[in-house]
């Protein structure tokens, strides 16, 4: 059964424009599922189809707007005289090769890596491309000045789609930025875990060998009746 | 007021009274019963039996069946096969199994190559919810985390196996955090934990909704840097073996170009994932594009054995309004966190954490009685009644761990804080999969499996949690293992022997289907 065919009452359509031609479609339809719906056949710009793996960045135009919008494809309802286009599965951004182990001071070390970060110049033009939402601008400027935390916190949901690179008039990649903080905040700056260490230390010395001992051989109704839920 | 909107107001009205309420647990006899009589595991005429084959005689359902018997896309007069790459080890899948076996194989000296159907980490694991079970509090250990799972999984869990993935989780769980993966924490630093369907304490580590989605962005990354050489768009389409019963290389097809491009390894990690694509009866489904269980039947038909590969998770809840989320998962966090599930008149039918093959099996035993409620395109569901998780833990609290789900609901105008939302069994995981030993080792020798393409580990239903643990205890094991193998072998020979014995067993066994496999892709193309 196709995910398509139980859509909508097949009586009322909406005029939809998908790469430039003119269909119509039922309502209710996702962008993806729309051109599945028209015949396309998707390879690339499809992934996990629940908005988290940015494999379908789009644009899009609405009725009587003059703006073109940005947006991730499968979790995009089709509207009545909108107009899209599955843009690129793939970005060229600059993703730079980098070690952690080898980083002392990762917040000027970002720097190096990345120096265009520093040039941001305020435009937000990277927040309005955002589909998921984010404050990309403020996550870039608190990577620049040392705030790993909050940066991580703004950049906790990116997808990775890229549609923020090639907006941004100081050729920055946010999102490699955002990943960069995110990850060396977790490597640098995050508190310790004493009860997660303790525990490695007891299983390694052993401490639950008798127990283990006993129960690999215990018939299923003894387990059955184990202290558990 | 529609029949949808009368039964919604009752579930905001009796919000308040039923907070309090206790709902009585399952029996083991209870739960047994609900399950053999409403989950589609026990369809009868869902299942079709193996005519050939390494489990001939044994069970899975048709839509696995057909493939699994399906014919191979490389023609009997394939050219000489002439290898484009030669590794030491291929790692096959670019999720979390996949991307942990190669860092572990790079980081053992292994050269490596790693093919993947669609993008490197567009997958299965980038949509994980609500977390990773690791037994870390002081009150819980390994043993417990055990014995909640054997239990989970009807007891049919290999507890070899098993005893590896919760003795280990402690351990891969550091390992995670050393590469910059940011588990939630409490106050003292302590890593956060919560309650999952099933388990006997909270032990659930997670990023608040975005488990999946952080774990895959810093593994993504980390292949990135150790600059894997890695090969997009180009799924594996058929094993080759020495004809001796060994793996020794794979054929990929290129998507972009439609070339085949032949692979000689000293050994092969297969982590290919899931099955949902496959809509076994029907259902729709949680899981990625990619997701059409390619794994088993390639290694089907190299001769390895599958095991449990008539059991599959139907999750709960999967929404089912608005139709274009169809199948999209509500995470169990959220019933974790104390959502209840009302049926058309409003009532609570079954405690919420129960196992997720006995939640799945109440909800289709309420609609199946006329106790659901149907969508205008005319499915049917239940209720979950977010709003809830705020009354009883403050307001708030959605909006801070569940950003991902009010995110989801809100491009449709739905406002989860504010109202229920309906949902139904969606088709999830794959509980069983093709048989490993200790070391990720099927029974084809030299070829290792990771994560959900593999089976064993969960019995016959796995514990929320249990698979995010799963691909990254295995997919270290794998890696680690067929680095070491590599090491002491030199490269096999390349023929396609297994499938000139394939095609014999099929036509002796009378059959003649034109299924070709794998499937590569659903087809939701709509045909004129
Ligand atoms: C929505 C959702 C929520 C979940 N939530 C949780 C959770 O909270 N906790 C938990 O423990 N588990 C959860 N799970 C389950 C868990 O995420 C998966 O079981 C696990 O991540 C599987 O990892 P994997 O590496 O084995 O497979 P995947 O991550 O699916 O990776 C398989 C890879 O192989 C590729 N591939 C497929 N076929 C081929 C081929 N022929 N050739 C080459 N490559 C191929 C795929 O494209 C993909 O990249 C969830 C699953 C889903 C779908
Ligand atoms: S397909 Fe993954 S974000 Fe759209």
């Amino acid at each position: 059964m196709s995910v398509t065919e139980t859509q909508g009452r097949a009586s009322e359509t909406i005029a939809v424009e998908i790469m430039g031609k003119k269909y119509r479609i039922p309502p209710g339809l996702t962008m993806l599922q729309a051109m599945w719906h028209t015949g396309h056949e998707l390879v690339r710009g499809v992934g996990c189809l629940g908005a988290v793996c940015g494999a379908c960045p789009s644009t899009y135009r609405t009725k009587g707007d003059t703006k073109i919008k940005t947006t991730l494809a499968c979790q995009t309802q089709v509207e009545d005289g909108m107009s899209f286009s599955l843009t690129a599965s793939y970005y060229p951004d600059k993703k730079v090769v980098y070690h952690f182990d080898e980083m002392k001071d990762p917040k000027q070390d970002l720097f190096h890596y990345y120096p265009e970060a520093a040039l941001c110049r305020n435009c937000d033009a990277c927040t309005v491309a955002c589909p998921k939402g984010i404050d990309v601008r403020t996550g870039v400027w608190k990577a620049v000045f040392g705030d790993f935390k909050d940066a991580s916190d703004l950049f906790l949901s990116c997808v990775m789609c890229s549609l923020c690179v090639p907006v941004c008039i100081a050729d920055i990649a946010p999102n490699q930025v955002g990943l960069f903080a995110r990850r060396a905040q977790g490597i640098f700056f995050e508190e310790k875990k004493p009860q997660l260490s303790l525990r490695v230390k007891e299983i390694a010395d052993g401490k639950f060998d008798t127990e283990w001992e006993r129960l690999m051989t215990l018939p299923d109704e003894a387990i059955q009746a184990e202290s558990s839920v | 007021m529609s029949d949808i909107d009368v039964s919604k107001e009752r579930v905001n009205t009796s919000r308040a009274a039923r907070s309090q309420q206790e709902m009585p647990r399952l029996s083991a006899e209870e739960k047994d019963d609900l399950v053999h009589r409403y989950h589609p595991d026990y369809k009868k005429e869902a299942y079709a039996t193996l005519r050939f084959g390494p489990n001939k005689g044994e069970q899975t359902v048709h839509e696995l069946a057909r493939l699994l018997e399906g014919e191979s896309p490389v023609p009997a007069d394939f050219p000489a096969l002439k290898p484009a790459h030669q590794v030491d080890i291929l790692i096959i899948g670019g999720g979390g199994a996949g991307a942990t076996a190669a860092l572990t194989a790079k980081a053992a000296g292994a050269k490596i190559l790693m093919a993947t159907k669609l993008r490197l980490g567009d997958s299965n694991t980038v949509m994980a919810e609500g977390g990773m079970q690791v037994a870390v509090s002081p009150e819980d250990s390994p043993i417990r985390h055990f014995v909640d799972s054997l239990k989970g999984g009807h007891m049919a869990n290999d507890r070899v196996l098993l005893k590896q993935l919760v003795e280990e989780g402690p351990s891969v769980a550091q390992w995670l955090i050393d590469l910059g993966v940011m588990f939630d924490r409490e106050d003292d630093g302590n890593l956060s934990l919560r309650a999952g369907g099933g388990s006997s304490l909270p032990r659930l580590l997670r990023c608040k909704d975005y488990t999946g989605l952080e774990l895959m962005r810093v593994l993504k990354d980390c292949v990135l840097n150790e600059e894997v050489e890695v090969l997009e768009f180009s799924p594996v389409i058929e094993l080759l073996t020495d004809g001796k019963g060994s793996c020794t290389g794979a054929i990929l097809k290129d998507l972009d170009n439609d070339r085949r491009i032949v692979v000689q390894a000293k050994t092969v990690i297969l982590a290919t994932g899931g099955i949902g694509r496959l809509h076994i009866q029907g259902f729709p489904t949680s899981n990625h594009f990619g997701a059409t269980g390619d794994g088993l039947s390639i290694t089907y038909r190299a001769g390895a054995s599958l095991t449990l590969q008539d059991t599959f998770q139907y999750h709960p809840t999967g929404a089912v309004f608005p139709e274009a989320m169809a199948g999209l998962l509500v995470t169990e966090a959220i019933r974790s966190a104390g959502a209840h599930l009302l049926n058309a008149k409003g009532e609570r039918f079954v405690y919420e954490l129960e196992t997720r093959d006995a939640v799945a099996s109440a909800v289709i035993r309420e609609c199946l009685e006329g106790r659901g409620i149907q969508t205008p395109a005319g499915r049917y569901g239940v209720w979950i009644d977010m709003p809830l998780v705020d009354q009883i833990n403050g307001e708030g609290t959605l909006e801070k761990r569940f950003p991902n789900m009010i995110r989801q609901f809100s491009r449709y105008d739905i406002d989860i804080r504010k109202e229920p939302v309906l949902v139904y069994p969606t088709l999830h995981y794959q509980n069983g999969g093709i048989q490993i030993d200790a070391e990720g080792e099927s029974t084809l020798k030299n070829l290792f499996v990771a994560g959900e393409a593999s089976g064993g580990i969960h019995g016959r239903n796995r514990l929320m949690g249990n698979s995010l643990l799963d691909i990254i205890v295995y997919g270290k094991r794998a890696g680690a293992a067929a680095s070491k193998r590599a090491a002491a072998s030199d490269f096999g020979p390349l023929s396609l022997d297994h499938l000139s014995r394939f095609r014999k067993e099929r036509s002796e066994a009378g059959v003649n289907s034109d299924v070709v496999s794998p499937m590569l892709f659903p087809d939701y193309v709509k045909k004129q």
